[in-house]
């Protein structure tokens, strides 16, 4: 029977050294967990000398050094690869390195100015010594193989894999991995985490999903016993169906259900007194008369954040109304504005409305967002005070159809003007 | 004012600019896939790859190349938001 901080055996010579965190509730602001999480850790022992791959937070180095005690002398370690070099993964990697100075540390070849930012070297002449590597490298073990693969931005740039290839074992990093802390580690021996897996996918790596797809191609083609990633319980069944969901995941799930492939248009509004509203329809019948563009019109007052947010994530352009109440465009609109980190926003048009009483920052305010979070503005916001006569819905049909014509124009394979992007 | 094409491989896009403007400036509005880090020509993350038009860039600053050699930068790797556009080229993600 093992030690509690024993290394736990995943085949002979390959063992977790990571650490648990049971009682984390909020990880890097953002994300929640219900049960902590765990920060893995791994050590391949090969003919011809140990490797170490991750380490972990800084305040459980402890932990992992006694785990990697229980299975290694500071001596053997030929090899350190950090597969990312984010705090929680490379927080005990000072004092690895001072503790194995013989050891070569192996990191993606995006990776050596966060090395340097991260270690802060008293100064230029102070070399950290570093082996940088891409996809198809290989460091031998003697009777082990360590193959790397670049998989960028999942979820930074620096991000690899590292795989194991007599063992058919994928070291994964933060891919396929998860913030659930439980003690019995490997996926079949676990409680249900396919909640926390989906979860942790849709708060990190859902903005790349494109370069979710370019990873799966290089993981995909490989042998595949078992996907050991940085959080959460190891994959040793089924280990593919953890590639499967990625992939599901990062299809553009609504645009399959969408049987016309016209670019898509969302309104979204909120309204005081009805005259926000009113607008919000009038630019609806603008838009509508571009056979070639796809309109939808959703009252921010009777839906939730996270299926706007699914829709916002395959629209082309989005449109919002606000009154200005107290100089400002309202709550709900800032709510949704500001929850749109998770999704990819790049190229898409962007617009604002709005009925005031007395002052009417509100349309101004919501174009600075929408230039902030970098979409293209190629309108100008439409502004009414109070009641909108018949001329002024008039002239919110013809903001519709100039959006319409914006998004039309803007389609992909036309040459676009410096001037129209907004 | 002198006028240039930029085309975005990975897109297919092409866009008129003033000469003179950063790709930074366009590449996000439009969708192109290169993604952006500090903004300032310090991390990196926006190197891309000039296949087209290498020498219708402005020479990379001193700072440029120190980033471009940290980050194993290629032949004809540029920073995204430092290279701004004298004439015809066509870019991708690095």
């Amino acid at each position: 029977m093992n030690a509690v901080n024993d290394a736990v055996e995943i085949l002979p010579d390959v063992h977790w050294i990571g650490a648990f965190d049971p009682t984390l509730r909020s990880f890097d602001i953002i994300l929640r967990t219900a049960n902590g999480t765990t920060y893995n850790a791994y050590l391949v022992r090969g003919s011809d000398g140990v490797a170490v791959i991750d380490t972990v937070k800084a305040e459980f180095a402890d932990e992992f050094f006694t785990r990697l005690e229980s299975v290694a002398d500071y001596a053997e370690i030929r090899v350190i690869v950090l597969n990312h070099l984010e705090p929680d993964h490379s927080g005990a990697l000072p004092e690895l390195m001072r503790r194995a100075p013989q050891a070569r540390l192996y990191i993606s070849n995006r990776a050596p100015a966060m090395l340097k930012a991260l270690l802060k070297p008293a100064d230029d002449a102070q070399t950290l010594e570093y082996q940088t590597v891409a996809t198809g490298d290989t460091v031998s073990l003697g009777s082990r193989t360590l193959r790397f693969l670049h998989t960028p931005f999942l979820h930074w740039p620096d991000t690899q894999c590292t795989y194991l290839v007599e063992d058919a074992i994928l070291f994964s990093g933060d891919v396929f991995g998860c913030h659930h802390c439980d003690r019995r580690l490997f996926n079949d021996r676990c409680g249900d985490f396919r909640f926390a897996f989906d979860y942790y996918y849709a708060h990190i790596m859902r903005p790349f999903k494109t370069h979710v797809m370019s990873a799966l191609a290089l993981i995909e083609p490989l042998p595949l016993k078992l996907i050991a990633p940085t959080h959460g319980p190891i994959l040793r069944d089924r280990p593919r169906r953890a590639l499967a969901r990625y992939r599901e995941l990062s299809s553009d799930s609504l645009a399959e259900r969408i049987d016309n492939a016209a670019p898509s248009l969302i309104i979204f509004y909120m309204s005081c007194y009805g005259n926000t509203a009113q607008m919000a329809e009038a630019i609806q019948i603008g838009v509508e008369e571009n056979s070639n563009v796809q309109v939808s019109l959703y009252d921010l007052e009777g839906g939730e954040i996270a299926p706007f947010v699914d829709l916002i994530e395959t629209a082309n352009a989005l449109v919002f109304g606000s009154p200005t109440i107290n100089g400002d465009a309202v709550k709900p609109i800032w709510d949704l504005l500001s929850s749109l980190a998770v999704i990819d926003l790049k190229g898409k048009l962007g617009a604002a409305f709005g009925s005031y009483g007395w002052t009417g920052e509100a349309v101004r305010m919501i174009e600075d967002r929408l230039r902030g979070l970098k979409l293209r503005v190629p309108v100008a916001g439409l502004r009414i005070k109070l009641t909108p006569t018949e001329a002024e819905l008039l002239a919110c049909q013809e903001f519709g159809r100039a959006l319409a014509a914006a998004l039309v124009n803007g389609e992909r394979g036309r040459v676009i003007d410096f001037a129209d992007l907004g | 004012m002198a006028q240039a094409k930029i085309t975005f491989a990975d897109i297919g896009q092409t866009v008129n600019v003033p000469a003179g403007t950063r790709i930074i400036e366009i590449s996000e509005k439009i969708g192109a896939g290169i993604i952006y880090g500090c903004r300032e020509g310090d991390c990196g993350t926006c190197m891309m790859h000039v296949e087209e038009g290498w020498h219708n860039l402005t020479e990379p600053s001193v700072l440029e190349e120190k980033v471009l050699r940290e980050n194993m930068a290629g032949r004809h790797d540029r920073l995204a938001c430092q290279a701004q556009i004298l004439g015809d080229c066509t870019i991708q993600p690095a």
